[in-house]
Order: C-alpha cells, then sequence, then structure tokens
C-alpha cells in the first residue's frame, strides 16, 4: 500500500501540497484529477520520492519512500529526460543499467506497439514519439507502483487506445498504477478510482462505478461539479 | 465498444455479452475469455470486468467450473428467456418514446401493421 499521510509540500510561499491523506491499494487504477496547478504533479513527486516533504509522510508498505521504494516505484514524468544522443533501444539498456525490474523483452514489445524501432535516434523523434518512448520504458518495468503524469499528452488517438490497453493488461492484483491526465474521457473506463484535489487540498475521492450508480455523473461530468468556479472555492 | 460513461461501465459490457449470447456470437456451453482478457478486449477496468463475471454468474448465464474458467451456460431455456426478456426492453422502451409523442399502443399496433403492409 502507498500511503500519503497528512502530506504538505512548499514552494516558497506557495503550498502546493496540502495536508493529503490518501491511500491507494493494490489492484487499483487511480486517476488524479485536477485543474493545472492544483498539485497532482507534485503529490507524484513526493511519492516517487524525489521530493522530500514540508510536514508528513509518504509510506510505501509502512516505510517512508526513497532510495529503496524506487526500486519499486516507477514514476514517469512530463518532461522528456532523455540524452540527444541516445537511441530508444539505448534508453531502454539506460534503463536496465538503473532498475532491477526492468524487463528487456517487454521493452522490445512495447517499443513495437508503440510503432518505434530500437535504432531510432532521440534527437530526430517527434514529441509524440518520445511520449510514446517514455510509457514504453516506463512500462517495461515490472514495478509494483506506476505514477504516469499525463500518460496520454501529445500522443495520437491510435496510440492512446494502445496506452490504455497497455495500462489495463499490467496492472495485477499486486500492482498499483495512478496516472493524471486532462484527457479525462481515455481514463473513464480504465480507472476505477478517482482523487479530485483542488488547491493542493484532496476534495474528493470516489470508486468510479459507485459514482456513476449512486449519481449518474460520469468522471467528467464530477470534475465539471468539483472545480466549476461558479461553485466557488 | 464506446461507454457511456455516465452509466456503470459493468452494466454496459453485461448487455453487450447479452446481445452476443442471444445472437450466437457466444454458443451455449462454450469457454468465456478470463477477466483479464476480458479487460483487455474491452479496456475496461480488471475490477469491473471481475464484476461483469458476478453478474452474468447471479443471472443464471455463466457458470464458473473449477480451474478451468468461466462458461457459458448450456441451458438453452436460459438464452431463449433472456432474449425474450431483452425483446420485452426494447418493446417497453418503443412504447414509452411513443407514449412521449402521445401515441397510445393501439396507435402503436396500427402504426405497426401499416409499416408490415408498405414492407410487403
Amino acid at each position: 500500500m502507498l500511503e500519503s499521510k497528512d502530506i504538505t509540500m512548499r514552494f516558497g510561499k506557495t503550498v502546493a501540497v496540502d495536508h493529503i491523506s490518501l491511500r491507494l491499494e493494490p489492484g487499483h487504477i487511480y486517476a488524479l484529477l485536477g485543474p493545472n496547478g492544483s498539485g497532482k504533479t507534485t503529490w507524484m513527486k513526493l511519492a516517487a520520492g524525489l521530493l522530500k516533504p514540508a510536514s508528513g509522510e509518504m509510506l510505501w508498505n509502512g516505510q517512508p519512500v526513497g532510495i529503496e521504494s524506487r526500486k519499486e516505484i516507477a514514476y514517469m514524468s512530463t518532461e522528456p529526460y532523455f540524452y540527444n544522443w541516445m537511441t530508444a533501444g539505448g534508453v531502454g539498456k539506460y534503463y536496465a543499467d538503473f532498475f532491477g525490474d526492468y524487463d528487456a523483452e517487454r521493452f522490445a514489445d512495447l517499443l513495437d506497439r508503440m510503432e518505434l524501432t530500437p535504432e531510432l535516434k532521440v534527437k530526430e523523434m517527434s514529441s509524440g514519439m518520445l511520449a510514446k518512448l517514455k510509457i514504453a520504458v516506463t512500462m517495461a518495468r515490472r514495478a509494483k507502483v506506476w505514477l504516469l503524469d499525463e500518460p496520454f499528452n501529445g500522443i495520437d488517438l491510435l496510440a492512446r487506445d494502445e496506452i490504455a490497453r497497455l495500462i489495463v493488461e499490467s496492472v495485477d492484483k499486486d500492482a498499483i498504477l495512478a496516472m493524471s491526465s486532462h484527457l479525462v474521457e481515455e481514463m473513464e473506463a480504465v480507472a476505477d478510482k478517482a482523487v479530485f484535489i483542488k488547491k493542493g487540498v484532496l476534495a474528493e475521492s470516489w470508486d468510479l462505478e459507485e459514482l456513476r450508480q449512486e449519481t449518474g455523473l460520469s468522471m467528467a461530468d464530477r470534475y465539471r461539479e468539483v472545480y466549476s468556479r461558479q461553485k466557488g472555492v | 465498444m464506446r461507454f457511456d460513461p455516465m452509466i456503470p461501465i459493468w452494466a454496459q459490457v453485461v448487455e453487450q455479452l447479452q446481445l452476443d449470447m442471444v445472437t450466437g456470437r457466444l454458443q451455449p456451453g462454450s469457454k468465456m475469455p478470463s477477466g483479464r482478457d476480458l479487460a483487455v478486449r474491452f479496456t475496461i477496468n480488471p475490477n469491473t470486468a471481475a464484476r461483469v463475471y458476478q453478474e452474468m454468474e447471479s443471472l443464471g448465464l455463466c457458470e464458473p467450473r473449477r480451474g478451468l474458467g468461466t462458461f457459458v451456460t448450456e441451458d438453452a431455456g436460459r438464452i431463449e428467456a433472456l432474449r425474450r426478456q431483452m425483446a420485452e426492453d426494447a418493446l417497453n422502451r418503443f412504447l414509452v418514446s411513443l407514449a412521449g409523442l402521445g401515441m397510445t399502443p393501439a396507435d402503436a399496433v396500427a402504426m405497426l401493421r401499416e409499416h408490415e403492409q408498405d414492407a410487403q
């Protein structure tokens, strides 16, 4: 279990994450929702152990996240992080050196599904191709937790469908996947839990099938209700 | 398959599978995909897929066999009853839309007769 216990993060005077308590359980796919600047990315970086919280803790199976948890928690950031001189295949090798849970065979398969080849050079790839490479190499890890920040951004429709399938088939009963996306529709059927973050605060969390059954609302409808300006702060 | 995100996804998949049973795309006694395969095939959350099978089992349309997976019922009568029930649902929806236009079931019958004659 990944547990965020009353966690707060500040950048100067800005409170990016404000006392968020949240438990992510194995066997579930979480959609993290919120407008730009609501704190999703900061929360993910805290969960990945890349930022130290101002207060509160982030626990992975009861232990604070850090160097050890990074062996089991795969994080994909929004910004590209590959060197220009690398090839797609080279990016895989780089991951193989860093992560014990990296599966080279799976990477080869995922590259193919993303319609990329190992010979492609990073400096010659479009932003969409780089986004697909990021997904392929992140999901090639046999991780216990995947944290995907904007996995559908800048990616064409068919590849987005392929990514949704890939997410569904990757999350078994022992794994956790959390993703943020502004493409809410892409996540409707794939996620089973939705977490709404508003101005750094956990606003609501839902089981999505219960949301539909109890309120007749989709995740996108609920998003509009939670963040609509007319409803006040 | 495209889903209506305002209606529980499991219910929409159950409906699709029921249609497949009635039209014979899913034959009585045949093996159903595993929960995981169903999730991938429909691109739905695996927990939603598990719920689909729970529902199909409680409706008597599927049965789990230990160690072998889930199978479509061999009871042809059950599938016939399902066809009947789906037809009744369709009929009710039809009558509700006609009622919304201010027409009675008797008007509907008259229209159906007319329609049938036109077709011949």
